[in-house]
């Protein structure tokens, strides 16, 4: 298992997200991550195995999820590249509009520098591309001190705040 | 000006540093190519055809003098001596190295400038009328707003990758469009209700580039209060529905199209119940003390006697005054235009020397300040009468006193294929080669208002769709050709202009603008001007002569 960073910590990745033929097969045991199409089409029997999340992809909607949502323990939201931005409003509909509690997690193409803004909009867990150091991803949370606009953590704007 | 409080300092320094940092990586082969892309494009950093590009932001296209006489130092030390004022009201810098962008960028952060944002698929710099705050014309200074929308996008989160980038304006005259809102992915129109309260007008889904098409209107009255819930409304629809396969359908207008205005207001209505009343209301404080920021400067009453004598005495001074000086709120005041134009220079280019001297003259005369226009002038705004003589004489010592505003010559050109990896063909040479062609300033004079704008491709930064006269650089199997249109405008609202015909190659556009031009001399009524003569007699009278 590979490292995550949860809620600013470098802690042990306990959840394994799965695509493509790994749906095929019997799913492995432990904590795993389906694809909404997945869960959408195997709910009950997910449900009553425990454990297990779902993912998102660019063009799934958290509304997708709705009705899950006061039961899922994590909602994953995955980049196939960076630049796809749509995952931000995602997260952020998640926490402002359905009020999610639990772990919303970016995966995939998951750089340090766009970690700091998907934090804001409401992403406290993140896999760090592998082939990139986790450690100075975490560092990067700090680069800045200011914010103008209110976030998914601080919704005051910035002159609201004193 | 909107003065920095050390929140906004800090931030900015914060972003040298991440920058620095982030260029460091690159340069350590640490980041791809592909991922410093986005990186310093957010910066305002393009490669450019022989060297990188750095457009600096220039908020609503306001200057102090001493940014300006930093911007010299640095186009001196950092650059080849030159800058260029961008359609946007940016300042662009030509030769720049990649290794130094982080210690030009700490440069600007003293004197409180930045590149945040000038690029890449995010929000751009907001703009507005360069006569903000001085226009006669304005129901209010439109510059408070558009300092309240710089900051809500300066580093939103949810905003940084959207499809493709997205650039809003803010205009504030009824019946006019100087800010171009009209082909602004969000065009922000200041009204007042009746009872007299302001609130805003919001256009979506206008821009140039490769489909060029006006903006629909959005939110009839948005009151002020919700500007920025109603503006993240359209964005958020914008990044979760916006075209992402294709970077050529990516822009706001193709989806406010394909979904129709009616359906994308009600996207927009979806989110916005959402937001209204939220956290992000404005509330009349914080108005109030971004308002604080714009008061008028220290007028003094103004005798224009003076002035009066001088403009019956002198020809040339009164040619100047009636055309480059434009009506002031305040009486016994005018906003004067440094056109940036004459012939044998680049449209919109500026020297280290000539900033500094700028400088100079705003300080002696305009309360330290200076707009950059998105025609690619300069405007002193806040001129007293009394002055005008002497100013036009150190004016026209630099070179920028060229009686042209608003005519022919005022050509507005991007810096095309001499520059631009981006550009089909050049647009610089084709300027110069028209400047030069009409070198009478009489019949210039005579011919009355004109825009001719050049682009030197479809990315449309000469904004060719809107001049009267647009001129477009295509390639065609390696050699460089040209498309003209007539019809456009971006003077009252705006309009995209017409394509004439085929496109002509580069030594006979020359030829084709001039007889363009002799039609038009030949069909006008008395004191009729070009764009009300075209709209009367249409393009036909025009493809017959340059075709038939």
């Amino acid at each position: 298992m590979g490292k995550v960073i949860i809620d600013r910590a470098i802690v042990d990745n306990q959840w394994q997200r799965l695509e493509g033929d790994a749906l095929d097969a019997e799913l492995p045991g432990g904590k795993i991550i389906v694809p909404l199409a997945y869960w959408q089409a195997h709910r009950d029997a997910l449900l009553s195995r425990g454990d297990v999340a779902v993912w998102l992809a660019p063009g799934e909607e958290p509304k997708d999820l709705e009705d899950d949502l006061g039961t899922l323990p994590l909602v994953a939201i995955h980049f196939p590249a960076f630049k796809d931005g749509r995952g931000y409003s995602y997260a952020r509909e998640l926490r402002t509009r359905y009020h999610f509690k639990g772990e919303v997690r970016a995966t995939g193409d998951v750089l340090r520098d766009q970690l700091f803004y998907m934090t804001r909009c409401g992403f406290n867990a993140f896999e760090v591309r592998e082939d990139r150091s986790i450690e100075e991803a975490l560092e990067s949370l700090k680069d800045f001190s200011v914010t103008y606009q209110g976030d998914v953590n601080e919704p005051r704007p910035l002159y609201r705040r004193s | 000006m909107y003065v920095y409080q050390e929140y906004d300092q800090r931030l900015l320094e914060e972003r040298v540093a991440q920058y620095r940092d982030q260029t460091r990586r690159f340069l350590a082969n640490e980041l791809s190519e592909d991922e410093f892309l986005a990186l310093r494009l957010q910066n305002g950093l393009y490669i450019q055809r022989y060297a990188p590009m750095l457009r600096i932001s220039v908020p609503y296209g306001l200057l102090a003098s001493r940014q300006l006489r930093r911007l010299a130092h640095i186009v001196r030390t950092y650059d080849k001596g030159f800058c260029h004022v961008s359609t946007r009201q940016n300042i662009q810098l030509n030769w720049p190295c990649v290794e130094e962008v982080p210690d030009i960028l700490a440069e600007l952060a003293d004197v409180q400038m930045h590149a945040i944002q000038t690029s890449g698929n995010c929000i751009r710099n907001i703009t507005t009328d360069e006569l903000a705050g001085v226009n006669p014309k304005e129901i209010e200074d439109p510059r408070p707003w558009c300092e309240i929308i710089r900051q809500w996008s300066t580093f939103n989160p949810e905003f940084a990758y959207l499809p493709r980038k997205f650039k809003i304006a803010v205009n504030a005259v009824p019946d006019a469009d100087p800010a171009l809102i009209g082909v602004h992915d969000i065009g922000v129109q200041i009204v007042h209700n009746a009872s007299g309260e302001t609130g805003f007008q919001v256009w979506a889904g206008g821009g140039l580039g490769r489909t060029p098409m006006t903006g629909a209107v959005i939110g009839e009255f948005v009151p002020w209060q919700d500007l920025l819930a109603y503006l993240e409304s359209i964005l958020r629809v914008y990044n979760k529905y916006g075209n992402r396969d294709n970077k050529y359908k990516a822009r706001i207008k193709i989806l406010v199209k394909a979904l129709g205005a009616e359906k994308y207001r009600e996207l927009v209505e979806q989110e916005f119940a959402e937001l209204k009343g939220g956290e992000m209301t404005l509330t009349s404080e914080e108005v109030a003390r971004i308002k604080g920021c714009f008061t008028a400067p220290d007028y003094q009453n103004q005798n224009t006697a003076d002035l009066e004598s001088k403009l019956a005495e002198n020809k040339a001074f009164s040619r100047w005054y009636h055309t480059n000086t434009r009506a002031h709120k305040q009486h016994g005041y005018r906003a004067v235009t440094l056109t940036l134009k004459r012939t044998g220079r680049v449209p919109g280019d500026i020297s280290d020397e000539q900033l500094e001297a700028v400088a100079d003259l705003a300080d002696q005369y305009s309360f330290g300040e200076l707009r950059n226009s998105h025609q690619q002038n300069m405007v002193l705004s806040d001129v007293a009468a009394n002055d005008l003589y002497d100013l036009w004489k150190a004016l026209d010592g630099l070179g920028f006193a060229t009686p042209n505003l608003g005519l022919l010559t005022d050509i507005v050109a991007c810096p095309g294929g001499d520059l631009c990896a981006l550009a089909n063909a050049k647009s610089i040479p084709i300027a110069e080669s028209i400047q030069r062609r009409f070198d009478d300033v009489d019949y210039v004079h005579d011919l009355g208002p004109l825009d001719l704008n050049i682009s030197g491709c479809m990315n449309a930064c000469g904004h060719h769709h809107i001049g009267h006269i647009g001129i477009l650089g295509v390639d065609k199997k390696g050699k460089e050709f040209y498309q003209v249109t007539l019809g456009g405008r971006g003077d009252k609202l705006s309009r995209v202009g017409e394509k004439m015909g085929p496109s002509f190659e580069s030594d006979e556009i020359t030829d084709v603008v001039e007889k363009i031009i002799k039609l038009y001399v030949e069909k006008r009524l008395e004191n009729e001007p070009f764009i009300d003569t075209y709209e009367r007699i249409g393009m036909d009278p025009f493809k017959e002569r340059i075709y038939g």
